[in-house]
């Protein structure tokens, strides 16, 4: 059974199409080995037998892990909040129909940081998630329980969503590999509201082949999303095993010049380059002088977004209610109990930044940063194909490192903001093990590749190249059977 | 008090009668069971996104054309929050700074702005006040919510509680023909607010306004002004100030009373709302929303005066009253009979007089008085074929019978009696009959002739002209 686990999503569908694999016998593997469940990636798993509709289609017979921030019909669906305990959608989300529609089967759904907020899955309200290669270190956020799933090989793929980072940050800390695609392309409906200008779903996988594979049946224009546009002409991997012709910049500001990348990330991203380099790629230095304020401009824009999007928690029509005498009171107790800390300061940030007087000064100031940053890459990409950094500055970090200080916890997302904020899409690719500063085992390091909006297809294409070159199998001690 | 100008300005929410809601596929709904047309969309599940109805755009287009509003080549939808049950995502997707439509003028008054809106949910508190202090409970019923408005702002140009009923009116009568809403206030689909201040008569400057909610009729609408008027001045006779706030209108005692501060003062945080694209009309959009554009009211009016030689008074009424307008309408495109002026006379006069007294309800097109009969009525009393008495007879069997006006006036004997012997032997005999007004008269008091008036037409059972008979009794009394 070990054996079926490794297995790439692809490479299983493949044996399911040629009956060499039962999709039956697959899905009770996912489901054995998620039961257990020991670095709590799952907040629901399928039970045995669960009902599930079409099995043709592209994706037949794949076991599909999701984040708990999508909403399907009828199960669970709490975004990692105790506010929303016991909340069963009436609907599903239109990523969940995509999947479903060609075939994938709902696996489970997976933990995360609370209502997406954070970069270690310790604000879960269903407890932290542990990282499959270090239980004593974090699997990064927010999308921590389906990286975790993953690399731990409780679930052969999953799909997450990514604000700020939330895809990218936790596959490079669990060494698998995650895209944020273009905003857009993926619609956004059923997927609940954290930042909404920032949010998109992306696919989580084992390599790049099974992520073009996920994002090709993720990705469309709904007319249930005013904002999707879809990827025209898909997705399509020309499996080209070089980089000739391929120009990469390394933004001064997100590696050359930043600071707290850890040494070992360093050394690890050296490496990479000079595999570009004898893939045929160009490499040169570029700069996104506005990149450095990211963190700023994001922690302005998606509180302010947040703010406004989680006032619907109200006790009033669903989730959880604390009564009280009075509506400001049921309103207020239910929204205390229901909210984790990370949560309730962002809700006051965001608050703070919209209030008359200070709209300007916070909301407005961001939001010209937000562009400034955007036409940053605009003049990087006349001169580039993709632009590369480091995915995080360092490895994963211990549990409890961070927790009580919010500014370092936000610089764990100091080199995949700027994307999002600019609305492009961008990978993670796991590109070697080091030790983090102060010695200890080995962790994964990921490899960030972005590019111009709805330039997904030659990104993934340079990312297989890449991914060939490096050859990266290494997977956690403790998973290994 | 004399000396204190009133200002006033109008908000008016518009529900537009599209056939589903502003952001979700629900349709729209007047006294259906509670929350029956909900979705997860308009319960403001998490997760899910609004999407803007096409209709609901192209019907705003059409109110910003009928009131010469300039169409924004784009506009934006922003998130106005605030907590309260009945709005589900605890903001209303409204438009903040970049409104569907910006100037425009109606009948004189200047409009601000009209943008586009959802409307709130339905709060019903159970108790005994009918509003939420005091009430054991409240409920929601959220087949209101997400209803797609139309919100009208005007500058603050309304001089008196009076005029502002009137143009509140006009208004409801251009909205009413462009079929994109019932406007119909007790039902709420017409829902009209009124910011109201006083000032020094001849200053430019505006006053501290208070803001009048829930005077669901045109009465209550001039009532709750005019209430709100008088207890401005008498504050400010009595050297106290006004104070900024929203005073909710009683109907059953026209009494007005602050909403507490604590309901109403928010800083609602305006921010375009991210789930939304901006809205930019497309020339078809534009094109639908101008085709077959009605004449607005004021035009109309204008026209009837100016072109027709209507009055003002009649004018007003036919351009007001789509139904009377088109009745009248109908009348001048018959081949012959009286002028425009003598024919919205009696249509507007004598018409809507009888059918109100008939039936409240009966439209006048569907009267067995046609618009034909009517103005060839009009033509034989201006050419004094019968007198305006007999006309009115005459009218009155039309609207009981129908038929055709010569046919009454010959079958009932109703010609006109004039010039003849006839007349003058009916004058003397009444001069004989009243002694007493006829030496009056004689006197040089020419007041008195009304009771001889009186006993001609009397005899001629109205077939005389009135005009006529009284110069005929002054030249037999020596006072011609
Ligand atoms: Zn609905």
């Amino acid at each position: 059974m070990g054996e079926l686990l490794e297995l790439t999503a692809s490479e299983a569908i493949e044996r399911i199409r040629k009956r060499e694999l039962s999709d039956d016998e697959y899905f009770e593997a996912y489901r054995e080995a998620a039961a257990g469940d020991p670095l709590n990636a799952y907040l629901w798993l399928a039970p045995e037998n669960h009902e599930q509709g079409n099995r043709e289609g592209p994706l037949a017979g794949a076991p599909v892990a999701v984040k708990d921030i999508f909403c399907t019909e009828g199960v669970l669906t709490t975004a990692g909040s105790r506010i929303l305990e016991g909340y069963r959608p009436p609907y599903t989300a239109t990523a969940v129909r995509r999947l479903s529609g060609q075939g994938a089967r709902l696996l489970g759904k997976t933990n995360m940081d609370e209502f997406a907020m954070g970069s270690s899955n310790e604000n879960s309200g269903y407890g932290a998630v542990l990282n499959p290669w270090d239980p004593g270190r974090v699997p990064g956020g927010s999308s921590g329980g389906s990286a975790a799933a993953v690399a731990g090989q409780m679930a052969p793929w999953a799909i997450g969503t990514d604000t700020g980072g939330s895809i990218r940050q936790p596959a490079a800390l669990c060494g698998i590999v995650g895209m944020k695609p273009t905003y857009g392309a993926v619609s956004r409906y059923g997927m609940i509201a954290f930042a909404s200008s920032l949010d998109q779903c992306g696919p989580l996988t084992r390599d790049v082949t099974d992520a073009a594979l996920l994002l090709s049946a993720l990705e469309g224009r709904d007319p249930h999303d005013s904002t999707s546009v879809g990827i025209e002409g898909g997705i399509k991997l020309s499996g080209r095993e070089d980089l000739k012709g391929l120009r990469f910049g390394i933004p001064r500001e997100l590696a050359v010049d930043a600071e707290g990348i850890e040494a070992g990330v360093q050394e690890v991203f050296d490496r990479t380059v000079a595999l570009i380099e004898g893939l045929g790629g160009e490499v040169d230095e570029c700069e996104l002088p506005h990149s450095p304020h990211g963190i700023s401009a994001y922690y302005v824009l998606a509180p302010a977004e947040a703010s406004a999007n989680l006032a619907r928690y109200d006790g009033v029509r669903y989730g959880i209610r604390e009564p009280s005498e009075d509506l400001v009171g049921m309103y207020e107790r239910t929204r205390a109990e229901g909210f984790g800390d990370e949560v309730k300061r962002r809700i006051m940030l965001g608050t703070y930044a919209l209030s008359s007087g200070f709209y300007d000064a916070y909301y407005g100031q961001a939001q010209r940063v937000r562009t400034r940053i955007a036409e940053d890459f605009d003049a990087a990409f006349e001169r580039f194909d993709f632009v590369i950094t480091p995915t995080s500055p360092s490895v994963a970090f211990e549990l409890g490192a961070r927790t009580d200080d919010p500014l370092a916890m936000y610089m764990s997302d100091y080199c995949t903001v700027p994307m999002p904020l600019a609305g492009i899409p961008a990978i993670s690719i796991p590109a070697g093990l080091a030790e983090p500063d102060g010695g200890g085992p080995e962790l994964p390091v990921g490899f960030q590749i972005a590019g111009p909006a709805f330039s997904e297809s030659g990104i993934l294409d340079a990312a297989y190249a890449l991914e060939r070159a490096i050859g990266f199998d290494a997977v956690p001690e403790r998973v290994s059977r | 008090m004399s000396g204190l100008e009133a200002v006033i300005g109008l908000e008016i929410h518009v529900q537009l009668a599209t056939r589903t809601k502003m952001f979700c596929g629900c349709e729209l709904s007047f006294g259906d069971h509670a929350n029956v047309h909900t979705c997860p969309i308009c319960l403001a599940h998490p997760g899910t996104l609004p999407v803007t109805n096409e209709r609901a755009v192209i019907y705003g287009l059409r109110i910003a054309a009928a009131l010469g509003c300039e169409v924004a080549p784009r506009s934006i939808f922003h998130r106005k929050n605030y907590f309260y049950p009945d709005s589900p995502k605890a903001y209303q997707i409204s438009q903040y700074d970049f409104p569907l439509a910006g100037p425009g003028e109606l009948g004189g008054i200047r409009v601000h702005r009209a943008h586009l809106e959802e409307d709130a949910a339905k709060l019903i508190h159970v108790g005994e006040s009918g509003r939420i202090h005091g009430s054991g409970a409240s409920l929601v019923d959220f087949n209101r919510g997400g209803t797609p408005l139309v919100e009208i702002v005007t500058e603050p140009d309304l001089r008196s509680a009076a005029e502002a009923r009137e143009w509140a009116q006009l208004l409801r009568a251009t909205l009413r023909q462009l079929d994109v809403s019932n406007v119909n206030m007790e039902e709420g689909s017409l829902r009209v607010d009124a910011n109201v201040s006083v000032r020094p008569e001849g200053s430019g400057e505006l006053g501290t306004k208070s803001e009048l909610k829930n005077m669901n009729s045109f009465r209550f609408l001039e009532r709750g002004i005019e209430a709100e008027l008088e207890r401005q001045r008498e504050l400010i006779a009595a050297g106290e100030e006004v104070q900024q706030e929203t005073l909710h209108f009683d109907p059953s005692d026209g009494s007005l009373t602050p909403l507490r501060s604590k309901e109403y003062s928010h800083d609602y945080r305006y921010f375009p709302e991210p789930d939304l694209v901006p809205m930019v009309p497309t020339e078809e959009m534009l094109e639908e929303a101008r085709r077959d554009l009605p004449e607005p009211p004021a035009a109309r009016r204008e026209r009837y005066v100016s072109e027709l030689g209507v009055s003002e008074g009649a004018a007003a009424t036919l351009a007001f009253e789509p139904a009377y307008g088109e009745y009248f309408e109908r009348a001048m495109g018959a081949p012959g009979g009286g002028s425009a002026a003598a024919t919205a006379i009696w249509v507007t006069g004598e018409l809507v007089g009888s059918l109100r007294q008939a039936d409240a309800e009966e439209e006048p097109l569907a009267s067995k008085a046609t618009p034909e009969a009517v103005r060839a009525l009009a033509g034989l009393v201006e050419e004094k074929k019968i007198s305006n008495g007999a006309g009115k007879q005459v009218l009155a069997a039309l609207v009981a019978e129908g038929g055709d006006p010569a046919a009454i006036v010959e079958r009932d004997g109703l010609g006109q009696i004039s010039g003849s012997g006839e007349l003058e032997a009916i004058v003397d005999r009444a001069i004989e009959a009243e002694p007493e007004a006829a030496d009056e008269v004689r006197k040089g008091n020419p007041k008195a002739i009304g009771r001889i008036v009186g006993a001609v037409m009397k005899e001629s059972k109205g077939r005389a002209d009135g005009d006529g008979v009284q110069k005929l009794i002054l030249e037999r009394l020596g006072q011609g």
